[in-house]
C-alpha cells in the first residue's frame, strides 16, 4: 500500500486554514484593539493606550435609549420566533405531514432571500395596512429571519429523539399536553435555550431589516450607522462596537456548548 | 405555521402588485401600469448596476468557496479530533453584526487605513494606494469575508459525507494525489460546493450595506438603487420593479447555472 495519504500533505493545508482563520478574525479583533488607541484615526503607526473612548461612551446621546430598544425588540423576538421554532419543529420531525420538504423549503426561504427586499416586502405590507412604523414592525421582521435558524438548531435535536418515549408517555395514560411537557420538552431543553441565544444575537445585531422597518426609534445597529458619518466620534463607535462583539462572542459560545452538550447526552454527538 | 408561511408569501405577491402600478397623485393615488417597468428599462445604468450585481456576486460566490474550499478540506480529512471546534471556529465571527464586520473593512481598506498606514509605516510605499476601498476589490474582499460560513458549513458536510474506501481505493489502483482528488474527491464534493455557490451567490445580490460602505461609486450594486426608489426618490413602485426585476434575474441566473451544470454533467459521463 502506498504511504499513508492522510498523513501527507497537512503542513501546507494546515498552514493555509491558519491563515484562512486570521482572515476571519482579523476584521473582528481590529476594533478591540484599535478602541484602545489613543488616536482618532484607525492607522498605524498606534499611539498610545487610553481607556477615554469607553468612558466616553458613558455620555453618548441616545445610546441607551437604543439599547433599550434593541433589548425591547430582541427578548421578545427570541421567545416568539423559539416558541414558533418549536411548533414547527415539532411537526416537521414528528408527524408524517403532507409536503414535509415543501414546508421546509418555505421556511428557509427567508434566509436564501436579499434581506433588503424581504425588507421592503414588509415595510409595502405594513403600509398598505395602515400600521404605524415601530419597534412592533422592527420585531415582526426578526422573528420572520429567526424562526429558520431556531427551527434548524431545534429540529436537528428533535431528529435524533426516540419517540417511543412520547408514545409510551401517551400509553400510561399521561394527556398529548403533558407528554409535551414532561417529556418532549426537557429533552429539547439544550435546544431551546440555544435557540432563545441565537435568536436573541440576530436580532440584536440585524440592521438592514430594522433599517427598513423602524419608525423614529433607532435600534443599536442603526444608532452605529448613524454614528459613522461622523469621523469624531468614531473612536468611541469601535468601544461600542467592541463592546457588541464581545457580548455576542459568550452568547454563542455558551449557545454553541448547549448545543453539543445536548447532543452527547442522546449519543449523537458528532464528536 | 400556515400562518408564518402566509406572513412571507403575503408580502411578496403586495410587492409583486405594487410593481404593476404608478403613483399618479401626491397623496399616493396610483393605477395599474407597466410604468415602472418601463422607467427601469429606459436608464441604461439602471440596467448597467443590475448587471454589475450579477458580475459581482459570481465573483464573490466564486472567490468565496475557493477561499473556503481548501479549509473545509482539512478539517475533514485532516483534523482528527475536534472537528466541531474547528467547525465553531471558523463561523463563530458569521454570527456578530454584519455592520461591524463591513465597517471594520472599510477601516483596514481606508485611504488613510490599517493596510496603507502600515505599508507606508513599514517604508513600503510612500502614498497611500488608493486602488484598494471603494471600488469593486474592496466589495468583492468583504463579502468573501462576510458569507465564509455560508461557504464552509455545506462544502465540510459534503466532503465528510464521502466513503474514505473510495479513496483508499483510488490509492491502491495506482491514482496520484491530484488524480484523485480531481476525479473522486472533488466529483463526490460538487454538492456542497454548488450550495455553497448558490447560498453566497443568492443573497449578495441584493447586498446593501457592503456597497455602501466599502463600494464607492464604481461598487453600487441594485440594493442601493432599491433603498434610493423607497428613500430619496420616494418612488416606491419603482423599487418593487426594480425588486421584482432583480429576483427574477437572480432565478434566471441560478436556472441557468444548473442547467449548465446538468449539461456539464452529461457531458463528463
Amino acid at each position: 500500500m502506498s504511504a499513508n495519504p492522510e498523513k501527507s500533505g497537512p503542513s501546507w493545508l494546515g498552514t493555509y486554514t491558519v491563515c484562512y482563520l486570521i482572515f476571519i478574525y482579523l476584521p473582528v479583533l481590529l476594533l478591540p484593539v484599535f478602541s484602545f488607541n489613543d488616536a482618532i484615526y484607525v492607522a498605524f503607526p498606534m499611539k498610545g493606550f487610553t481607556t477615554r473612548w469607553w468612558a466616553e461612551l458613558a455620555q453618548q446621546d441616545g445610546l441607551f435609549e437604543a439599547l433599550k430598544n434593541s433589548f425591547l425588540v430582541a427578548v421578545p423576538v427570541s421567545l416568539v420566533s423559539t416558541a414558533l421554532g418549536i411548533c414547527s419543529a415539532k411537526a416537521l420531525t414528528g408527524y408524517r405531514l403532507f409536503g414535509k420538504q415543501i414546508f421546509t423549503g418555505l421556511f428557509t426561504l427567508p434566509l436564501v432571500i436579499p434581506f433588503i427586499i424581504l425588507g421592503i416586502s414588509l415595510l409595502i405590507a405594513f403600509n398598505s395596512y395602515g400600521l404605524p412604523l415601530s419597534l412592533w414592525s422592527v420585531g415582526i421582521g426578526h422573528v420572520l429571519i429567526c424562526v429558520p435558524f431556531s427551527l434548524f438548531v431545534l429540529m436537528s435535536r428533535l431528529e435524533s429523539f426516540d419517540h417511543s418515549i412520547e408514545e409510551a408517555s401517551l400509553d400510561l395514560g399521561e394527556t398529548p399536553w403533558m407528554t409535551f411537557w414532561l417529556v418532549t420538552f426537557p429533552v429539547a431543553m439544550p435546544g431551546i435555550l440555544a435557540s432563545l441565544l441565537l435568536t436573541f444575537t440576530i436580532s440584536f445585531d440585524e440592521f438592514l431589516l430594522a433599517f427598513f422597518l423602524t419608525g423614529n426609534d433607532s435600534t443599536l445597529p442603526i444608532y452605529i450607522y448613524s454614528q459613522l458619518r461622523f469621523p469624531a466620534k468614531l473612536p468611541a463607535v469601535l468601544a461600542l462596537g467592541s463592546a457588541i462583539l464581545v457580548v455576542t462572542f459568550i452568547i454563542v459560545t455558551i449557545a454553541e456548548r448547549l448545543r453539543r452538550q445536548g447532543d452527547a447526552q442522546l449519543g449523537t454527538g458528532v464528536e | 405555521m400556515i400562518l408564518m408561511i402566509v406572513a412571507l408569501i403575503f408580502p411578496f405577491l403586495m410587492v409583486f402588485g405594487l410593481s404593476f402600478t404608478v403613483e399618479t397623485g401626491p397623496q399616493g393615488q396610483s393605477e395599474w401600469s407597466l410604468g415602472s417597468y418601463q422607467a427601469f428599462f429606459d436608464k441604461p445604468q439602471y440596467l448597467r448596476v443590475l448587471w454589475r450585481s450579477v458580475i459581482i456576486s459570481t465573483i464573490v460566490a466564486i472567490t468565496t468557496v475557493l477561499l473556503a474550499y481548501p479549509a473545509a478540506y482539512f478539517i475533514a480529512f485532516h483534523v482528527k479530533k475536534n472537528k466541531m471546534r474547528w467547525l465553531i471556529l471558523i463561523t463563530l465571527p458569521f454570527w456578530t453584526s454584519y455592520l461591524l464586520r463591513v465597517f471594520a473593512w472599510k477601516l483596514i481598506l481606508g485611504y488613510n487605513g490599517v493596510v496603507n498606514s502600515a505599508l507606508i509605516y513599514l517604508g513600503l510605499i510612500d502614498q497611500p494606494l488608493d486602488f484598494i476601498l471603494y471600488n469593486v476589490n474592496a466589495v468583492v474582499i468583504t463579502l468573501a469575508h462576510a458569507w465564509a460560513a455560508f461557504a464552509i458549513l455545506p462544502i465540510y458536510v459534503s466532503l465528510q459525507k464521502i466513503d474514505k474506501s473510495l479513496i483508499e481505493a483510488a490509492h491502491d489502483l495506482g491514482e496520484g494525489k491530484v488524480a484523485t482528488f480531481m476525479r473522486v474527491t472533488l466529483p463526490l464534493s460538487m454538492p456542497g460546493v454548488v450550495a455553497a455557490l448558490l447560498l453566497v451567490f443568492i443573497p449578495t445580490v441584493g447586498d446593501y450595506v457592503t456597497p455602501k460602505l466599502v463600494g464607492g461609486p464604481n461598487g453600487l450594486m441594485i440594493g442601493s438603487l432599491i433603498q434610493v426608489a423607497f428613500g430619496r426618490l420616494d418612488n416606491w413602485p419603482l423599487g418593487a420593479a426594480i425588486s421584482v426585476i432583480s429576483m427574477i434575474t437572480v432565478t434566471a441566473g441560478v436556472c441557468v447555472f444548473l442547467l449548465g451544470l446538468d449539461r456539464l454533467k452529461k457531458m463528463v459521463a
